[in-house]
């Protein structure tokens, strides 16, 4: 390994061949102020187009000042982070980024989590001394997404994560020098674009340029009507990240104090996500043996792999981009969908209470689930099944507005029925999730046999593509799973290339999963976050005492009561959905 | 002669790169063959965008197989065999000629496979540009030529290294590869024995503005402005004082009286605070307002900026607005300063040539006319008479006979005073259109 010795603030530092300074700086504690750039080193994706030039420092012998993200280090250079004219330099571009930047700060959506608000704390910037014309650009609103472009500060980072990660193809720089902006193309709007609302891109924007619908207002308001009936179902995913809002450390579990807070909000009755995705499994398990059974039998109309639907950013994806293959995902509707399909049924006939006076809120660590609750397919006479759905964040900030102290709260349990889950539901929270949950109901279904050790250790992981196979008593099963959209791509180029060998596939929109969705507390770039709440994800599950779906006893009183069978008429009416050929709805305003 | 025989001759013949940058093209391509790839890339950079320029356009036109044959040899010396010609698409008469001549160079065989029955091949596809000035930087090209947005990346990797679809790539401008032949042909020392010490050969200039002869002009290095302003260019028009010229286009300077007998050389240009750039040379007279010169390079270099690095995105706009201030009369000796530190800045921090050099135009109006900056922010007054904020007309009583001429053309009728009395311009609603100064025959309405 070729080693460079070089001198970065008098200090002396030996590195890599290929390190940039930003990185070599680091290694000695020194760290140099960034914007644009983002490392989410687990995941590979590094952006550095050395745009914003925030990390100039100075080189020796060089003519003008380099970006420290962009310039790798070289033998014998000397380098320094806070010369008198890198840091008039670096206040100068802050000052200009903030003299085309609206002074909103006060009531923009992102105060206290700006990158920008906290550079210009950082650098110590009181005062603006280029005013000028500053830029403005239409609001663009969709479903899920805002996008506030005034605020953009042209870092890229939305694009990268949009073509790079995600391979969605929406957002991208378009027009010239200060009209530059990230735009789908032709300027279109988001909700006529491709954009399958991952919310990727609002995770990595450092400023409010792109921000999450708000419906915390309208829960508000929902809470405080005496003629609604308010049901609340929060997400797995949303456990284990809800307490950083709180300041306590990444990867603890809130469960309880989740469910107490929600109570001291005001719901009528605090339900989990979890029993849907345990009705989930029985379901799309029932499916995918189905399908498989068929298969092996020779049914030729029957195609494999089956892959999973739990995501609408994912369901949106193959809508958009491979529609020729939309008979191959499970028809299962979302845990989200399936619980506000059967509390507006089974449940309101339960309690005696009118759908339309029912308010189903669920709580997601997603944007995408927004839009799903709009989807027509997803109502009944104009009425949807969940009304709508608030993010982590959201949620975090409804507390606070309520004057709860988090910490101080007592756990406390969901409400019955519809909030009994089992650990397999909790693991839908993760890449790696949902598989797992469906194998572990699968096998025993299958084989009429109890699994030897419920944890699939070969499924999980952050690998971006994972590959195993699962003995099915003699029958290998084989499973792909893929996190991020351009991942997903991969494998569904395979299948339509005819050189898939998968059985079943796990996709989720986001990386590492719903625990890195588009409605979670920011990691501002810190990727060791995700793995320490899949690893909350994973503790919750060992912790439960029941950890496959279809030993959920109230699912089975739900199929008793109600439902009969997985992939009975009333289940498919109610919990099974279809898909829509979407290339046709990109259009130009 | 070998591959390192050509390379070896480019480099002794000292030409360097005539497009701005004048990096020495034998060492370009040295570099670029040095790099080990299977494919590597010829791209000629004909998006000649610099205002008023159009030296590479008459090369293109009048001698397409000069650059042809060119290309060819630097894919010989390089290793490559495939030639990208990058044209901006504003100019179809080029672009027809090079089609021509490309089909002429494949019916000879001196294009295609096994060329003169040697082992090498080599053959030239081209690109159109869309118009953006800053894809004549080489990064910016390859990413437009690409499919990507036409902005540049930061430098390393150079092209030469990673380039065109990620190979190396040769990236020389239309004017270098025409001289490739010639020096080939006559020999390096021939060649380097034109020009000075420094800078070798001839250059090529299209000279403009308030000059006698305007039009191409091809000098030995080494000529002095003054040589090109008075003789060649025939002095300044109407005889009129010289004032300024400005040369390497909207990324040059300005230089004054005390820089004509500078000799036209890379190095001399830089030194004097401009620079050879690709070959603009606008010539201004005592009519120019330096302030007003400075923003209309600003104006331009804020229309061409990609928009991806901060500095240029917004400092330029910035630089611009200042410069307004001061031609409307509104600035003050802080704005100057700011002026200043701010095109320092922006020359120290953005990506790209086009970012670094964008203020050049202001600091060397700056450090060359100072006087007239500060005229313009403490006097409120603009002598060349161009920054219309500045001035008012104003009738003399002694000349004015009340012809009511004056009167009569004003389009916003703010001329008082009937038949044969001394007429009054409304200062406050005079708009300087200067329609009554053209109409009085009495040279009774002077400009103050």
């Amino acid at each position: 390994m070729d080693m460079i010795k070089l001198i970065i603030d008098k200090k002396p530092v030996e590195v890599e061949k290929g390190t940039s300074i930003l990185k070599a700086a680091k290694n000695i504690g020194i760290h140099i102020p960034t914007l644009c750039y983002l490392n989410l080193g687990d995941l590979n994706i590094e952006n550095k187009p050395g745009g914003c030039r925030v990390c100039v420092v100075e080189v020796e012998g060089r003519r003008n000042l380099a970006p420290a993200c962009a310039t790798d280090c070289a033998e014998g250079m000397v380098v320094q982070t806070h010369s008198i004219r890198v840091l008039n330099a670096r206040k100068t571009v802050v000052q200009l980024i903030l003299s085309d930047h609206p002074f909103d700060c006060l009531v923009c959506a992102k105060s206290g989590n700006c990158e920008l608000q906290d550079l210009a704390h950082k650098l110590g910037i009181r005062e603006i001394p280029y005013q000028g014309e500053q830029s403005t650009y239409r609001e663009d609103t969709s479903p899920s997404i805002i996008r506030d472009i005034d605020k953009c500060i042209m870092c890229r980072r939305c694009e990268v994560m949009c073509n790079e990660v995600q391979t969605v193809g929406v957002l991208s720089a378009i027009n010239r020098g200060f009209e530059s902006v990230v735009a789908p193309a032709f300027e279109m709007n988001l909700d006529h674009s491709e954009c399958t609302y991952c919310g990727q891109c609002l995770n990595v924007c450092p400023t409010g340029a792109l921000t999450e619908v708000d419906h915390t207002n309208q829960l508000i308001n929902d809470l405080a009507d005496p003629e609604k009936t308010v049901i609340v179902q929060t997400a797995p995913a949303v456990r284990a990240a809800l307490g950083e809002e709180f300041g306590l450390e990444a990867g603890t579990l809130v469960t309880g104090k989740m469910a107490s807070a929600l109570r001291e909000l005001g719901f009528d009755y605090i339900f989990d996500t979890d029993f849907a995705a345990d009705l989930t499994i029985m379901e799309e398990g029932t499916e995918l043996l189905d399908r498989l059974t068929k298969h092996l039998n020779g049914d030729k109309n029957v195609q494999l792999p089956i892959l999973t639907s739990c995501c609408p950013a994912w369901v949106k994806f193959f809508e958009h981009h491979f529609p020729e293959m939309k008979e191959i995902p499970s028809t299962a509707r979302s845990p989200q969908q399936m619980f506000g399909s059967i509390a507006k049924t089974y449940f309101a006939d339960k309690i005696k209470v009118d759908r339309k006076k029912m308010v189903v809120v669920s709580i997601m660590p997603c944007v995408a689930k927004k839009y799903e609750c709009s989807r027509d397919e997803f109502k009944v006479d104009g009425n949807p099944d969940v009304d709508y759905s608030v993010s982590t964040r959201e949620l975090a900030n409804l507390i606070k507005q309520a004057n709860i102290d988090f910490l101080g709260l007592e756990d406390a349990d969901f409400d019955n029925p519809m909030g009994e889950s089992t650990g397999a539901s909790v693991i839908f929270g993760t890449t790696g999730g949902v598989i797992e949950a469906a194998v572990r109901t699968a096998y025993e279904v299958h084989t009429q046999k109890e699994l030897p050790k419920v944890d699939f250790e070969e499924l999980r992981g952050m690998e971006g593509i994972r590959s195993a196979t699962i003995d099915f008593d003699g029958l290998p099963i084989s499973i792909g799973i893929a996190h991020g959209l351009g991942n997903a791509r991969k494998l569904l180029e395979d299948i339509k290339a005819g050189k898939s060998q998968y059985h079943a596939i796990e996709i989720m929109a986001c990386p590492g999963g719903c625990i890195g969705g588009g409605g979670q507390p920011y990691i501002h770039g810190d990727t060791s976050i995700l793995k320490a709440r899949q690893k909350a994800i994973y503790q919750e599950d060992a912790q439960k005492t029941i950890r496959k779906s279809h030993e959920n006893k109230y699912v089975q009183k739900l199929y008793e009561e109600f439902l009969g069978k997985p992939m009975s008429e009333k289940a498919h009416h109610l919990l099974h959905t279809h898909y829509f050929d979407r290339k046709k709805e990109v259009f130009i305003d | 002669m070998t591959p390192k025989n050509v390379i070896d001759e480019i480099k002794a013949s000292g030409l360097r790169g005539r497009g701005g940058g004048g990096f020495p093209t034998g060492l370009k391509w040295e570099i670029t063959r040095n790099s080990v790839s299977e494919k590597k890339y010829v791209v000629c950079n004909a998006d000649e965008g610099d205002p008023g320029a159009f030296m590479d356009r008459s090369i293109l036109e009048g001698d397409p197989h000069s650059v042809l044959e060119a290309m060819a040899i630097c894919g010989y010396a390089i290793g490559a065999d495939t030639g990208i010609i990058y044209i901006r698409a504003e100019y179809p008469l080029a672009i027809e000629r090079l089609k021509i001549a490309i089909a002429q160079a494949r019916d000879y065989g001196l294009l295609g496979k096994n060329i003169f029955g040697s082992d090498f091949n080599f053959d030239i596809e081209m690109r159109y540009g869309a118009g953006a000035f800053v894809c004549g930087e080489e990064t910016a090209l390859i990413h437009s030529m690409e499919g990507s947005r036409g902005e540049p990346t930061f430098k390393p990797p150079f092209p030469s290294v990673e380039g065109y679809l990620g190979k190396p790539t040769n990236v020389n401008n239309v004017e270098t590869f025409a001289n490739i032949p010639t020096i080939l042909l006559k020999g390096a020392k021939w060649f380097a024995g034109i020009g000075t010490e420094r800078s070798k050969g001839t250059k090529v200039f299209a000279l403009a503005g308030k000059i006698n002869n305007v039009g191409l002009i091809e000098v030995p290095m080494g000529t002095t402005l003054r040589e090109v302003i008075f003789e060649i260019g025939g002095g300044i028009q109407n005889g009129k004082k010289f004032k300024a010229v400005q040369t390497g286009g909207p990324s040059g300077g300005c230089l004054t009286e005390k820089h004509l007998d500078t000799p036209i050389e890379y190095d001399t240009l830089i030194e004097a605070g401009s620079m050879m750039g690709s070959g603009g040379m606008i010539v201004m007279d005592e009519d120019d307002c330096m302030v007003s010169v400075a923003k209309f390079y600003l104006d331009f270099t804020v229309e061409e900026s990609c928009g991806k690095c901060s500095p240029c995105r917004i400092g330029n706009k910035r630089l611009y607005e200042m410069l307004e201030t001061i031609t409307k009369g509104e600035g003050t000796l802080e704005t100057l300063d700011k002026l200043r530190t701010l095109s320092n800045v922006i020359k120290d921090t953005a990506l790209c040539g086009l970012g670094q050099t964008s203020p050049n135009p202001v600091l060397s109006t700056m450090d060359n006319f100072w006087d007239e900056y500060v005229q313009h922010v403490e006097e409120k007054k603009c002598v060349a008479g161009v920054c219309r904020d500045l001035m008012s007309y104003k009738v003399i009583a002694e000349n004015c006979v009340g012809c009511t001429a004056c009167a009569r053309n004003c389009p916003v009728n703010c001329i008082s005073g009937g038949r044969k009395e001394v007429h009054l311009i409304d200062q406050s609603a005079c708009i300087k259109c200067g329609a009554c100064m053209e109409k009085c025959k009495f040279n009774a309405i002077e400009i103050v």
